[in-house]
């Protein structure tokens, strides 16, 4: 039976955070077909606006890019009003894709870590 | 063997900066790259942000002669004269709320080191003030849902296309200075150019903008702001890149870098660029064309080369985007630190006597306070942060506010320094700031009347 693990999305994705005026757009790509797979299922729409809504996130859009195995989250309101208008310290919300990779929790098995991954350690465990 | 790659065209971009306030050296390498390089070759710097021209327009405000941007004398002095013996032209919107008063900066510093003047062109009409009413402007709507009605504009600036940049190439110069253009522009203007590009070749226009939005962060696509050591590694990052694109006839194009420099170009570098800001990757709008990412592939041909194919293009928008600012009042942020045992607890309490001090004293704004090193990037303020504190450790508060008057943010971020004496025990290193703020909203126009507003100017 292949092993499976709950790991943050950290473990089969990376992602860089953008930002226009209110809106944040934060991407989520896989390094491989077994994590992509994975993400393209079980990363929702719903499950994002979750992670985001105590920032004030209204709106979730995903966007779905099969040929370069990764998803585009449009995330509305989530900026604290956007670059000009926020007190936040992190006024862009370019810390976001970490945010995202850190709390997205997803079943894993190890076939989906990229060559080399300090996650495969977890799997070698019992 | 008739090899039809060696025959056809191509094209070299590199990108020297991303941002205002990017690395002032990066182009050189670049510069020394194209040195060995047959065909056209251009260098494009993109340097302004949203809120980067209005603070140029008070810039000019106080001076005519200013107004482009600060920082043109450390981008363009170190490579002008490489650039104009190399016939490397030079893109950029280095121009900001002056551009005439850029190419005139340019003209200045090619005085200085006693080189030939450069022949500039400039695009003009992106200044929509120029001719348009401010009770236009203010009486659109805007695209965010805003009210602008009582707003006090300081700057209102169209974001035009790369039809005019190709223009004044046409005009043989050695640089091309706009003002506000999409950043991508920066590179489809080259390309429209060099390939004759028609209005309707919309796959070709396309290409050329995701061309121009891959490169327009600088080393953003060639493994900067991507590292994540141990997960995704980036050699040199020191000593970065940045990238240069190389462009087939055939509309396809690779995304490269310098020799003997850091940083790393793959797949993944380049998929991370290219959602960067990108909402619907079906429909990237920009005035030439609606670019469709959706059909892309990226091959990984050799190390640090790849080859980007498949851009398909929609009929361009009727209305443009333009962004009004105006002036909002000040900011003051401030912050302490607190360390040690029970740490968490002193920087607790420290917020907690700004609070209270801030009512007692009667100041009106928009506050927020957070602790840093408990969440405070993460989380809004009213939330508690859901990673596990120690109360013992190195924590630092800050305070931010918004106030109309500058006055109230030098009382408010004063409440913070006032610790030193009169807050909880041990915090230091107190830094404070004020900042004159600026709003945005953005409005669309029908592009009939900006059109005939677009104008070239030679300097």
């Amino acid at each position: 039976m292949v092993k499976v693990i709950e790991l943050p999305v950290h473990s089969i994705a990376h992602s860089r955070a953008g930002d226009k005026g209110d809106v944040s757009n934060v991407s989520l790509i896989t390094y491989n077909k077994n994590g992509w797979e994975n993400i393209k299922v079980n990363a929702t729409e719903s499950k994002v606006l979750e992670i985001f809504k105590h920032l004030g996130a209204t709106n979730v859009t995903r966007y779905e890019l099969p040929n370069l195995m990764a998803l585009n989250f449009v995330i509305e309101n989530a900026l604290g009003g956007g670059v000009n208008s926020s007190l936040r310290l992190d006024r862009h919300g370019k810390t976001l894709s970490s945010y995202l990779l850190y709390h997205l929790k997803l079943k894993v098995s190890l076939n989906m870590l990229p060559d080399n991954s300090p996650y495969r350690i977890k799997f070698n465990r019992g | 063997m008739f090899n039809y790659n060696r025959m056809s065209k191509k094209v070299y971009i590199g990108c020297g900066a991303g941002f205002a306030g990017d690395r002032y050296d990066a182009s050189i390498p670049i510069v020394n790259e194209f040195k060995n390089i047959k065909g056209p070759k251009y260098l494009m710097f993109e340097v302004l942000a949203e809120r980067t021209l209005a603070i140029a327009q008070q810039f000019r405000i106080q001076d005519k002669s200013k107004g482009y941007s600060p920082y043109l004398d450390f981008y363009i002095e170190p490579i002008l004269e490489d650039c104009l013996n190399h016939n490397i032209k030079i893109i950029s919107n280095l121009g900001a709320a002056n551009p005439i008063g850029a190419a005139k900066r340019i003209i200045e510093i090619a005085n200085d080191k006693k080189i030939n003047k450069p022949k500039i062109a400039v695009v003009l009409g992106d200044d929509i003030l120029n001719y348009m009413s401010k009770h236009d402007i203010l009486n659109s709507p805007t695209m965010e849902g805003l009210d602008i009605k009582n707003t006090q504009i300081t700057a209102a600036n169209v974001y035009l296309g790369a039809f005019p940049i190709a223009d004044a190439l046409d005009k043989d110069v050695d640089i091309v200075i706009v003002g506000r253009s999409v950043d991508s522009a920066l590179a489809l203007g080259p390309l429209i150019h060099e390939f004759k590009w028609k209005p309707d070749q919309l796959n070709m226009l396309s290409s050329g903008t995701i061309c121009g939005h891959l490169l327009e962060c600088g080393a953003q696509v060639t493994g900067a702001y991507f590292a994540d050591p141990g997960y995704k590694d980036v050699p040199d990052l020191y000593n970065v890149g940045f990238p240069i694109a190389e462009f087939n006839e055939n509309g396809e194009f690779y995304i490269t870098k310098p020799k003997n420099t850091g940083g790393i170009v793959n797949k993944a570098t380049v998929t991370e660029q290219l959602l960067y800001e990108t909402h619907n990757p079906n429909q990237y709008i920009v005035p030439d064309v609606i670019a469709d990412m959706s059909q892309l592939n990226l091959i990984e041909e050799e190390e640090n080369k790849v080859l980007v194919k498949g851009g398909r293009g929609h009929k361009k928008p009727s209305h443009l985007k333009a962004t009004i600012c105006s002036e909002s009042g000040y900011m003051g942020e401030a912050e302490m630190s607190y360390a040690g045992p029970n740490a968490l607890h002193r920087a607790k309490l420290a917020i907690e006597v700004i609070e209270k001090r801030v009512q007692k004293i009667g100041l009106q704004g928009k506050t927020r306070f957070e602790i840093i090193g408990a969440g405070s990037v993460h989380f809004s303020s009213e939330e508690e942060t859901s990673y596990e504190n120690n109360f013992d450790g190195d924590y630092r508060i800050r305070s931010a506010g918004f106030f109309e008057k500058k006055e109230d943010a030098e009382k408010f971020v004063a409440e913070t320094y006032s610790l030193y004496c009169s807050g909880p025990s041990a915090g230091g290193g107190a830094r404070t700031s004020i900042t004159a703020e600026s709003s945005t909203a953005s409005i669309l126009i029908d592009r009939k009347i900006i059109d005939p507003q677009v104008k070239i100017e030679i300097i």
